[in-house]
């Protein structure tokens, strides 16, 4: 056998033992891993709503103040950004119980 | 050692396959051990990929001819750097770099995020085991870069175009993009798999993407100049199919990244960010697909080239699957947000993503259309520049005058009055700049002067960006100028680097408006002694020397420059004779103003036996602009690209479920 078909084998065979490794290995952590529910799923999208409107506050009064956006247009985006930022955070409050949570009034 | 190579590539596909298997299986039943198992496959096949790419690359620095691949591209004379660049010069050696990267790409995207987007990260394990399949499937059975034979004398030598610097660092930077884009789409069909409806995949891949579009927009200024100095017919980009196979997954992954800024800020275009991403991959594999599957060369040439079936396989199989797993989860990427305004930032991205995907598909039919012509009609057509000129101007105007547009308005919705305010002295540099090209004389290219106009709009609505955000920023938290410029670029990365980005690709649109619409060319044949008058330089050609390299010989007429009363100094236009390939290489001269970054190229189309050469010339304005638009997209690209630990720390605990809502 030459040293290349000798080093060859000696590769596949250490990939077989890496690759069963997780089998080998003896752990306490839970067999199944674990899956978003429909209520997490729906925590993350109210999070990344939440955090769109807040951005959205935040971005459009670093705009008026630097004079990109006038008086005018930020008097009128200002109440519904404020509003929907207050519905998101509102949907995410600890003391609103799960399935109110899930009802809570869709993003933008 | 061939057969290390062998084996080596045979357990990458073992391990692929196990890992796509194992993987889907994981995935689907939720199996910890097992989704483990594959995840550790995966991992490893950056070990045997690696394994056999050191295997071919010692082959190469032994100039090994037992093995093939080795012969057919190299020979005892090629310099050692160049050798060992042969690994990408050929088809199944590009097939082997293509799979390390995807390695690399691969155990990066599993290792990063395998904490912090498990869940995701389960299912993203098989889509990118399934890509490493196809290509460890073709290295191992179809185009194996470990193919031996009887040894013989000396090799066949490295095309001599190839033998410039530039093939030592485009190649890398094309395939680190062209396989870059498979991780966005890895997550991207992984988050559809597993029935997400967040925004994680984007913020996970948000990184990946920036890293694969910057290097294939560096690999792209990089194979311009190749082009430009090496090809030596007096241009830098020439719509080679070669080099639209580049551009096109680009343009697309340009476009991505545009119209995702509006799925994150306002929670619009999921669907269409999902096509963009499918068709950025699907681009980069027609890409590769293009360049090797001899298609370019004729449809018959495709029908005996032994990857070309393979590759249109798989590219139909990514399209169609990935295609119909969107319209299997369509209600899942359904938007509740509705566009308030035509008049917005959001509708300013819609724009440009429509005149980028048109300009995307118009390339691409340009360069369907000669094998579709071919295939069907039986007769060879060629597309020439004349028809990208066109649509480059027609789509590309706009987009130069949107980078302008969209940074001025508001999110949401604009009031006109407010525009007006916003645009004022943006519209009064462009067109005090158009009025004073036009009197200078500008106004004999129409498009080159429009081109001009616009540039000088979007950099003084870059300007204006940055001195309102520092002196608001300055207003706010005080400091000098300079520390309240640094905390505003360093607070809002992306942006300014977006910005930065924007002012190199309008230096790129004046270097290619100066150098194409402005340019100069004389031709003439002169004996020793004569000169040669183009723009203000005259060219006197005084002696021919020939050299000898170290695989090649030399030849160059030697020019002396002048411009006015200034003697500038002696210029060497010429051709290599390369011994060993047998073949004559136009070596162009090149002298750069860097003041006015205007450059004097000299092609010796023909040196005759009696000793006088026939030279084309060109002068080509600001032409330099091209180079320096590279560096300053990098530098753009690297301030977006710099982590930010407050946005990782805020994403962290957002997809963590930790964070407590913040107040207003």
């Amino acid at each position: 056998m030459s040293l290349a078909l000798l080093l060859g084998a000696l590769l596949a065979a250490a990939c077989v033992v890496l690759v069963a490794l997780p089998y080998l290995r003896r752990d306490d952590a839970p067999e199944l891993l674990d899956e978003p529910g429909e209520l997490e799923r729906r925590r993350l999208e109210l999070a990344e709503a939440r955090d769109r409107a807040l951005a959205a506050l935040k971005e459009l009064e670093r705009d008026h103040r630097a004079g990109r956006v006038s008086d005018t247009d930020y008097r009128a985006l200002v109440g519904p950004l404020r509003r929907e930022a207050a519905e998101a955070l509102r949907a995410l409050e600890p003391r609103a119980a799960g399935a109110q949570r899930v009802k809570a009034p869709p993003p933008g | 050692m061939p057969e290390l190579g062998r084996a080596a590539l045979a357990a990458t596909l073992g391990l692929a396959l196990y890992a796509l298997v194992a993987g889907a299986i994981a995935a689907r039943t939720r199996r910890r051990r097992l989704a483990d198992s594959a995840q550790t496959a995966l991992l490893l096949t950056f070990a045997t990929t690696l394994v056999a790419t050191l295997v071919l690359l010692a082959a190469f620095a032994r100039n090994d001819y037992a093995f093939v691949y080795v012969w057919e591209l190299t020979s005892d004379r090629l310099p050692i750097l160049y050798t060992l660049a042969a690994l990408w010069g050929g088809q199944a050696g590009s097939l082997l770099f293509w799979l390390l990267l995807l390695t690399i790409y691969s155990a990066a995207a599993v290792l990063l995020n395998r904490r912090s987007s498990r869940d995701l990260t389960v299912w993203v394990v098989p889509v990118l085991a399934t890509v490493m399949l196809f290509f460890s499937f073709m290295l191992v059975f179809v185009s194996s870069p470990f193919a031996t034979q009887a040894a013989p004398e000396d090799g066949r030598g490295l095309n001599p175009s190839l033998q410039n610097p530039y093939m030592l660092t485009h190649p890398i930077f094309l395939y680190l993009g062209y396989v870059g884009l498979t991780i966005p789409f890895a997550f991207a069909i992984g988050s559809l798999l597993a029935r997400r409806t967040d925004e994680r995949w984007i913020v996970t891949t948000r990184r990946a993407t920036l890293v694969a579009w910057t290097a294939l927009g560096v690999g792209q200024i990089l194979g311009s100049k190749w082009a430009y100095e090496e090809v030596g017919w007096g241009g830098f980009y020439a719509w080679d199919p070669v080099e639209n196979a580049a551009l096109m997954p680009w343009l697309a992954a340009t476009a991505f990244l545009h119209s995702v800024m509006v799925q994150e800020k306002r929670g619009m275009l999921r669907l269409w960010n999902m096509l963009l991403v499918i068709l950025a991959f699907a681009l980069s594999i027609f890409g590769t697909f293009l360049t090797r599957s001899g298609i370019l060369s004729s449809v018959h040439s495709f029908t005996e080239s032994p990857i070309g079936a393979w590759f249109l396989g798989f590219l139909t199989f990514v399209v169609v699957g990935s295609l119909a797993l969107v319209l299997a989860r369509l209600p899942l990427l359904r938007t509740r947000a509705k566009l308030e305004s035509l008049v917005s930032r959001e509708a300013s991205f819609l724009y440009n993503n429509l005149l980028l995907v048109a300009l995307t598909l118009t390339i691409l039919w340009g360069v369907l259309y000669p094998i579709v012509h071919e295939a069907v009609v039986g007769e060879a057509r060629i597309v020439g520049p004349g028809y990208y000129n066109f649509f480059l101007k027609v789509f590309g105007l706009p987009l130069l005058l949107l980078m302008g547009i969209g940074p001025l308005i508001a999110w949401r919705r604009a009031s006109l009055r407010g525009l007006g305010a916003a645009f004022a002295w943006p519209a009064a540099i462009a067109l005090a700049t158009g009025a004073g090209l036009l009197a200078l004389g500008a106004g004999s290219s129409i498009p080159g002067l429009i081109a001009y106009t616009f540039s000088a709009f979007v950099l003084a609505s870059i300007g204006l960006e940055f001195v309102r955000g520092t002196r608001a920023r300055r207003a706010l938290a005080g400091g000098s100028w300079p520390a309240a410029f640094s905390a505003l670029v360093g607070r809002n990365r992306r942006r300014y680097g977006g910005y930065v980005v924007h002012a190199a690709i309008v230096l790129l649109a004046i270097g290619i408006a100066g150098a194409s619409a402005y340019d100069t060319v004389t031709e003439s044949r002169l004996a020793r002694g004569e000169t040669l008058a183009v723009g203000d330089y005259r060219l006197t050609y005084t002696d021919l020397v020939e050299r000898q390299g170290a695989n090649a010989t030399l030849l160059r007429a030697r020019l002396d420059v002048a411009r006015g009363d200034d003697e500038l100094g002696v210029l060497e236009a010429g051709k290599n004779a390369y011994t060993v390939e047998r073949q004559v290489s136009n070596e162009v001269g090149i002298r750069t103003d860097l003041l006015t970054g205007t450059d004097l190229f000299v092609i010796a189309e023909q040196i005759n036996p009696d000793g006088s050469v026939f030279l084309r010339v060109f002068v080509k304005p600001l032409v330099n602009l091209l180079w320096l638009a590279g560096f300053v997209f990098l530098f753009g690209a690297l301030i977006t690209l710099w982590p930010d630990a407050r946005e990782q720390r805020r994403l962290a605990l957002r997809y963590q479920g930790t964070d407590v809502p913040a107040r207003l």
